[in-house]
């Protein structure tokens, strides 16, 4: 307690704000040293600390009173505030963490970067990380929305980085469109929150008065816009297609850390500032989030391309955080404390769960990416011979993301399912019989994450290498495998002792619902068995499932290994009338997504090619594409072709009828002076 | 009785003003335009010149001496040397015929009396009833602009026009302060060496004044 003490006196807001100092620092001092490589080369680990630094000043945040300051810097009158609370504490540490394992990873990926490439893409990477931790500090709009841009263009420009593919340029345009068209619905969400006082400080807004109405209003708005940020379905277009383009490990960050600020700011706006909340927003919520769940699963499974896979399960992932939202609105609103706090325990650790698996399997293909120079899983297999340590920590994180116990990801998702199982006790019946079905839709959710991780990690690691060149694949360095480690173990970890990650998240969840989850007082066993609502109805010692599983691989082992080799005869296998067998003949990323491609086939737009059957070279091609694309965006973006192109009428080149312009104006203003 | 001795006098200047600006939309070539613009600006300056002396505001006179001079003399010996240079005398195609312009142009002086009757009822300056005629002028010097397809003339209705707010400004608050005028004037005078800068640079590249061939500046 004393460690703690002294913090407390140090003010934790201020020592936050010196560690986004800190990365700005480091940012800019990357862009003045970009004469000395190894001087640049040192700016990542640095960076990294500052990563577990922020985690720390998180954890602190968890324990101690939320303290404030008031920054100097901002517009005269408008000085920025920040103020570090347990809800901001708790995302600081996901950011910290996540961004340690990270950074120390990219510090390996990108040293055989130039050093004048590397400075600037140090500067952004820190801007990033500042503008993100800014973002979780905020304690006014102003301060909100410049860090928000702040994160927006840094991560544009990462996502950028290789600005010569011209497909990554598009990518970055459609990924810097959304954003603002998200930003611009937080303005106006602020706007209104602000409830016409002209005060945009939070404080200010917790006691603004707003009418039911107008907070409903807001609530949208938010939605809106943290949702364009999350990429919720139908905002969601620009993920798939900015996720893939960025470097590994900036994509690692967006995917793991910034799709998490914008639920953060979903949580801050809806629990925090507006006093008064619906059941029917938790409604929405939780089918919007459903439908992107599964929206993103399915078309995860489709997928041929490694990262753009892993960009759609990130969806089908915020989807799942954003139903858990939903269903702790419903709870809340319904005045069932003790389940609202078990649904927003099971989203939080779903939002932290995320961040360690994603990041490790985006790190994971940015190693094979880096050995093999191709993203294509058609073209990869069998790497497990050649980079045993990607292979094993990246099936930890695809384990961890397909939700098997005793990983992170089972947990959380086995907390929400718990939550949905209570709902009977709702006061409205008709939500308590469509919720089974959302139980169901996000059982399904789950499960088909579980087949599509399957597809990636089969495909990608196991089998027979698809390109001979695989065989150069070359193991990632120790930097790298150091960050993997890192998130690797963070599953592990968070997967083995939920009882301890939970009483870690109850001040939040206290500070959101009110309620925590722990009602009674904590037993001996109580960090060995995780039993949410009673030991009676359901309850989870993953320490036990471990060792039980561990003790059944080892006894399979030792049995295969003495009894069963012991008879083993060996001779030529029956080759099934195929004498000779090649790579090629092994299931493909297309083939084994072909299932579910037939069943749900009315949700995606199949653009095939079928070969002529007297082509001597036949090529066969397919892509699966998001309808959603075809017909909410395509309208969209020819609307805005037309008009622009009916203003560009205007424009004669003749200077008369400019002339005429202004002679029109002039005189309908004289006319509209006089009335 | 002078007061109204001089209103008399500002008023058939002011009358001369319109008229001229009715012989400007009617006149087809380019050295008469120049002369009617310089008598224009006489009767500007003249008209200021009364006002000045008939209302004791004698920073007026500052403004008819810069009128003077600029307007009357620099200019038009600059447009006439210009035009001699140019060899651009020809006569002047207008784009709608001339009674047609003209039937505009008094739709506009009619439209421009109306809107100056409220506004000259707020003014307090002796000469408030010739707001109408000073707005009039603007606009007609506006369908000028419009009308022509030549770029000379183009900058004659652009300087005419500026004739006009400067009357109008004159009429309703006793013109600007000086300093304003004073640098209204520069600017004006910058205007017309730079446009006529330009209208060298024109002629090189299209061989010819006529702002037709400037319609291919446009996208795509």
């Amino acid at each position: 307690m004393n460690a703690l003490s002294i913090l407390q006196s140090a003010d934790l807001a201020s020592l936050a704000w010196g560690g986004i100092l800190f990365w700005l620092g480091l940012g800019f001092a990357g862009l003045l040293l970009q004469r000395s490589r190894s001087l640049v080369g040192l700016i990542l680990p640095l960076g990294a600390l500052g990563g577990l630094f922020m985690a720390g000043m998180g954890l602190s945040a968890l324990l101690l009173p939320s303290s404030a300051i008031v920054l100097p810097i901002g517009l005269p009158d408008l000085p920025f505030h920040l103020r570090l609370d347990p809800l901001s504490g708790f995302f600081l540490i996901l950011l910290g963490s996540a961004s340690f394992g990270v950074t120390l990873y990219a510090w390996g990926y990108f040293k055989n970067l130039a050093a004048a490439p590397l400075a600037l893409l140090t500067l952004w990477y820190h801007l990033f990380l500042a503008g993100m931790a800014t973002v979780l500090l905020a304690d006014d709009a102003y301060a909100f929305m410049v860090a928000w841009e702040v994160m927006a263009l840094s991560s544009y420009f990462l996502v950028t980085t290789d600005h010569d593919i011209p497909d990554i340029r598009r990518a970055g345009f459609l990924y810097l469109l959304i954003a603002h068209v998200g930003a611009v619905s937080l303005l106006l969400c602020f706007g209104v929150l602000q409830g016409g006082h002209g005060a945009y400080t939070f404080d200010y807004m917790r006691h603004a008065e707003i009418t039911p109405y107008w907070a409903s209003v807001a609530f949208l708005l938010a939605l809106f816009g943290f949702g364009a940020k999350a990429g919720l379905v139908p905002m969601h277009v620009w993920l798939p297609e900015a996720h893939p383009a960025a470097p590994s490990p900036v994509s690692a960050l967006m995917s793991g850390v910034m799709l998490k600020t914008a639920i953060y700011g979903l949580l801050r706006v809806t629990f925090d500032l507006l006093s008064q909340q619906f059941g029917w927003w938790g409604t929405l919520t939780l089918g919007l989030g459903l439908i992107t769940a599964l929206y993103g699963v399915i078309f995860a499974a489709v997928q041929s391309d490694m990262k753009r896979l892993l960009a759609w399960s990130s969806i089908e992932n915020i989807g799942i955080i954003v139903a858990a939202f939903g269903l702790t609105l419903i709870f809340y609103t319904d005045g069932k404390g003790a389940l609202a706090a078990l649904t927003m325990t099971a989203l939080l650790y779903h939002a932290f769960n995320h961040a360690f698996f994603k990041g490790l399997l985006f790190i994971g293909t940015g190693s094979v990416l880096h050995a093999t120079g191709e993203r294509r899983m058609g073209h990869l297999g069998g790497l497990i011979r050649f980079m045993p340590w990607t292979a094993w920590l990246t099936l930890i994180g695809a384990l961890a993301i397909a939700g098997l116990p005793p990983l992170n990801g089972f947990v959380s998702e086995w907390l929400l399912l718990q939550a949905f199982l209570l709902t009977p006790g709702l006061h409205q019946p008709y939500l308590n019989m469509v919720i089974p079905v959302a139980a169901a839709s996000v059982a399904l959710a789950a499960a088909l994450a579980a087949y599509v991780m399957v597809k990636f990690f089969g495909v990608v690691f196991l089998g027979n290498p698809r390109d001979p060149s695989l065989h150069e694949a070359h193991e990632a360095g120790w930097r790298e495998r150091l960050g993997m480690l890192w998130l690797a173990a963070g599953c592990v970890l968070l997967g083995l002792f939920p009882s301890w990650v939970i009483a870690w998240l109850a001040p939040v969840v206290q500070q959101l619902t009110g309620q925590t989850l722990i009602n009674d007082a904590p037993s001996a066993t109580s960090w060995l068995m995780l039993a949410p609502v009673s030991a009676q109805r359901a309850s989870y010692a993953p320490l036990v499932f471990f060792a039980v599983v561990l003790v059944t691989l080892l006894l399979v082992f030792v049995w295969v290994r003495r009894v069963y080799h012991g008879r083993i005869r060996r001779a030529d296998p029956w080759d099934c009338g195929y004498p000779e067998q090649d790579a090629r003949m092994q299931d493909t990323a297309e083939g084994f997504g072909q299932p579910i491609r037939q069943i749900f086939e009315s949700f995606m737009r199949v653009e095939r090619e079928r070969p002529d059957p007297f082509d001597r070279n036949p090529r066969y091609t397919s892509a699966s594409l998001d309808k959603i694309w075809f017909i909410v965006y395509e309208p969209i973006a020819k609307l805005a072709g037309w008009l622009s192109n009916q203003a560009g009428r205007l424009q004669h080149g003749r200077i008369q009828w400019y002339l005429i312009y202004s002679f029109a104006t002039l005189i309908f203003l004289l006319v509209f002076v006089t009335r | 009785m002078p007061l109204t001795y001089n209103l008399q006098v500002i008023n058939l200047l002011a009358a001369l003003l319109l008229l001229i600006s009715f012989a400007m939309l009617s006149q087809r070539r380019i050295a008469g335009l120049i002369t009617l613009f310089a008598w224009q600006g006489a009767a500007l300056s003249a008209s200021t010149a009364i006002v000045a002396w008939s209302t004791g505001q004698h920073h007026l006179y500052w403004s008819a001496g810069i009128t003077l001079v600029l307007k009357v003399i620099a200019m038009p010996w600059f447009f006439y040397r210009l035009i001699k240079k140019l060899n651009v005398d020809r006569d002047v195609e207008p784009m709608i015929n001339i009674p047609t312009t003209m039937l505009i142009g008094i739709a506009l002086v009619i439209f421009a009396f109306n809107l100056a009757l409220p506004i000259s009822q707020m003014s307090g300056t002796v000469m408030r009833s010739t707001l109408g005629i000073a707005m009039a002028t603007v606009l007609l010097a506006f369908l000028m602009m419009i009308t022509r397809s030549k770029a000379i003339p183009q900058v004659i209705g652009f300087l005419a026009m500026e004739n006009g707010l400067f009357f109008a400004a004159t009429s309703a608050t006793y013109g600007m302060p000086l300093v304003v005028e004073m640098g209204v004037a520069l600017d004006v005078l910058v205007g017309v060496f730079v446009l006529g800068i330009f209208f060298f640079q024109i002629r090189e590249t299209f061989d010819s004044l006529d702002l037709k061939h400037m319609e291919k500046l446009k996208e795509r």
